[in-house]
């Protein structure tokens, strides 16, 4: 019997990548197979296509494959998300492929991840695949990071083999920013060391893939310090007849960093006008403080012009506000990234029309070794790039805040989503023009 | 003493706030699918929390299939008319009469039909973007969905051609004539949609508790009995306690046997729950790839 679901108090967001043939899609059947996840008429209709077309046997993957081209290429060609809880934790999981072209998925299904799993071959060990993923997972500051060294069953569940691969990450991995990796060898095909510990293993001590899952400390990744407010929308009833009513004026928004509270000073960037919060209005009712990422609409007492795109901040941890700006970019479009071309930039809940003043470099993924002054970047290339935007925009480097450090290139025209870009941290911070905003 | 901390259906409705505030700011002509189904009955009151004091930015839309169960047309009105939102009802039945859904010989379901009468609708009244209540976990093809799923100037959706989503900036550019499906309810699974019905204390239609019904045994699953679902020669009409656990069309949703009377008894049953809600929907088992098929097609 399944144990009953209770009340679950957190979301964990993992994200799995790993090469063709990694055995990414058999790992996540295996965890909510064993986990006790699926249900009947899903296993139902997993024997059913066995019986169709697997001779027979039960292939965890086509619970995952779900696209038609998928199973009949025997990949997976996007991002898909998975549903699982335990009693200890609700899951979100993002299947991200390991396909050299499909990269852009991974940066899709990583970007709010709190966990990345890198999986490994064990008779492959580490190819430039795995750098690729490790590094992006690093450049996106997932907190946490499993290597799932699988299919060790294959190579006679040897530690040897087992050592040799965590040696061969370890060498890369301090030239990456990542501060909390788990190395595990497991076998998603058996089900060694997912859900249940392994016999074969006996010289590994560590947690199986699911333990380590629902233990692992996510604590906060929302940043609680320095209130951004980017509005989202202005919200104004416009009911002249109704009292209540008719002088509303709230702004609307998801709080991207920091918390807020009644009777504070904030002031409305770009225009730098001061007010101070009358109300923190909600649907349930008035707030005295509220939180990132809480969605809230804002009162002031001053009647001064904000709209959509601008940022309201407090007066703490001032963010960068510049026109010039550093970011590292990903890449994800066909179509190269060059020196001179124009997009719209996505910030918070800004756009901006931008142009690419310089590409500093190209990281190889083979050395992970930034190239300096390439031509241009192709698609699923990262590199460092210097961007002119036709206003400031308000921001914080990537590595404080990832909702005011990130944006989004769009080709205009036919408005593809072609980058991802993670912000340096601002030089200069904002300077309040008015004294009394300053502590 | 606060702990800055959000459980698992804050963050869900933090998130879902977002997106439909995206909406509101983003398109000139939204409307939000609203069928009286569970899922949409959690949209509406995002919506409420999303644009409250203002009134709700944008027109409900239904897709009336003609199959409909009457108990749920019934609280679809009666829900708009409560929130005083504008309801567009669209029937592919006249959609069928003026030769814009044209059905197969002995074609019975209407669930292909559905797909010309939506599209039809959105040119009608040139909604750029709809707002549905779908969700990843209810199959394979909606797993791959993004939050804002672009759709061609025919309403296909191509998934090895998927905007990238990455944080929360969602790329809502669209070119004359194309569309934009919005979901959500993305990352809310079946039980965290009952926990904040429990939660937000929503009102829900009767059908979804257990009640007296006559059903068939049809396909291995319980049939209503009814003018459009007669007895079989051979099969036996039972009395049965039953409710429903998705709500189709009254000719292809399965009931369950259940003694389930409250939404905390639903919860309990979920909670022990050996089949997933769409199992119990006769349109997707037809084929691995049905959901798929009619994706790429513009279903919802």
């Amino acid at each position: 019997m399944p144990v009953p679901i209770q009340h679950p108090v957190d979301i964990l967001r993992l994200n799995t990548c790993g090469s063709v043939d990694d055995g990414k899609s058999t790992l996540i059947g295996r965890l909510l197979y064993d986990s006790r996840s699926l249900m009947e008429d899903q296993i139902e209709a997993l024997e059913r296509s066995a019986d169709l077309t697997g001779g027979g046997r039960i292939d965890l993957s086509t619970l995952t494959d779900g696209l038609r081209a998928e199973r009949e290429q025997g990949i997976t060609i996007d991002v898909a998300y998975r549903y699982f809880a335990t009693p200890r934790r609700r899951f979100i999981i993002a299947d991200t492929p390991g396909h050299v072209q499909y990269t852009r998925n991974m940066v899709t299904g990583a970007s709010a991840a709190n966990l990345a799993i890198v999986l490994v071959d064990a008779r492959q060990g580490v190819t430039e695949q795995s750098r690729r993923h490790t590094c992006i997972a690093s450049l996106l500051r997932i907190p946490h990071l499993i290597i799932a060294v699988n299919k060790m069953d294959l190579v006679d569940w040897s530690e040897e083999r087992f050592i040799e691969i965590r040696d061969e990450f370890e060498g890369f991995l301090p030239r990456l920013d990542v501060k909390d990796v788990q190395f595990i060898p497991l076998s998603a095909l058996t089900g060694d060391n997912v859900v249940e510990p392994s016999n074969h293993t006996p010289w590994y001590p560590g947690p199986t893939l699911l333990g380590h899952l629902e233990s692992v400390h996510i604590g906060s990744d929302w940043n609680l310090n320095g209130l951004r407010f980017p509005v989202q929308w202005v919200n104004r009833p416009n009911r002249p007849t109704d009292p209540e009513l008719h002088d509303f004026r709230g702004f609307s928004g998801q709080i991207a960093g920091g918390i807020v509270r009644v009777g504070q000073k904030v002031m409305a960037l770009p225009s730098g006008q001061v007010s101070t919060v009358k109300q923190i209005w909600t649907y349930d009712g008035p707030l005295q403080e509220a939180f990132c990422p809480q969605s809230i609409t804002l009162m002031l007492e001053h009647d001064i012009d904000i709209s959509r795109g601008d940022m309201i901040i407090g007066p703490d941890n001032l963010p960068g506000a510049s026109a010039d700006l550093r970011a590292r970019v990903c890449w994800m479009h066909s179509r190269p990234l060059q020196r001179g071309r124009k997009y719209l930039l996505r910030h918070t809940t800004r756009t901006v029309q931008a142009v690419i003043a310089d590409i500093e470099d190209r990281i190889d993924m083979a050395t992970l070794e930034p190239v300096p002054d390439p031509a241009e970047m192709a698609l699923n290339d990262i590199g460092e790039v210097r961007l002119r935007t036709s206003g400031p925009l308000v921001f914080d480097g990537y590595s404080t805040n990832r909702l005011t450090g990130s944006f989004i290139l769009i080709e205009p025209g036919t408005n593809a989503t072609v980058g991802a870009g993670m912000l340096f941290p601002p030089t200069e911070v904002v300077k309040p023009e008015y004294s009394d905003f300053a502590i | 003493m606060h702990n800055y901390h959000l459980d698992h259906l804050q963050y869900l409705e933090t998130e879902a706030i977002h997106v439909m505030r995206e909406v509101a700011a983003e398109f000139e002509r939204p409307a939000l699918l609203f069928s009286g189904g569970k899922d949409s009955i959690c949209l509406l009151r995002l919506a409420e929390k999303a644009f409250r004091p203002s009134d709700i930015p944008m027109p409900l839309l239904n897709i009336d299939t003609g199959h409909h169960f009457p108990e749920l047309n019934q609280f679809r009105d009666h829900r708009a008319g409560q929130l005083g939102v504008k309801l567009i009802i669209r029937t592919v039945e006249s959609a069928i009469a003026n030769g814009t859904a044209v059905p197969a010989p002995g074609e019975v379901s209407r669930n292909r039909l559905q797909i010309p009468t939506l599209l039809t609708a959105i040119e009608e009244f040139r909604f750029d973007c709809c707002i549905g209540g779908a969700r990843r976990d209810e199959e394979k093809a909606r797993a791959k969905e993004r939050f804002f799923s672009f759709r061609d100037s025919f309403g296909q959706w191509d998934p090895k051609n998927q905007r990238p989503e990455i944080w929360n900036l969602y790329n809502a550019r669209l070119n004359p004539g194309e569309n934009m499906r919005v979901f959500p309810l993305s990352n809310w699974t079946e039980m965290d949609v009952w926990e904040y019905i429990r939660k937000e204390e929503l009102e829900v239609p009767g059908i979804y508790f257990s009640h007296p019904r006559k059903c068939v045994r049809r396909h291995g699953q319980w049939l209503p009995v009814n003018d459009l679902v007669p007895p079989k020669p051979g099969e036996q009409v039972q009395d049965l306690v039953v409710r429903v656990r998705t709500i189709g069309d009254i000719i292809s949703t399965g009931c369950i046997e259940s003694p389930a009377r409250t939404v905390d008894d639903i919860i309990a049953e979920i909670a022990a729950a050996r089949v997933t809600e769409r199992g119990s929907r006769a349109d997707d088992k037809t084929s691995e790839a049905a959901m798929e098929d009619r994706k790429r097609a513009g279903y919802f």
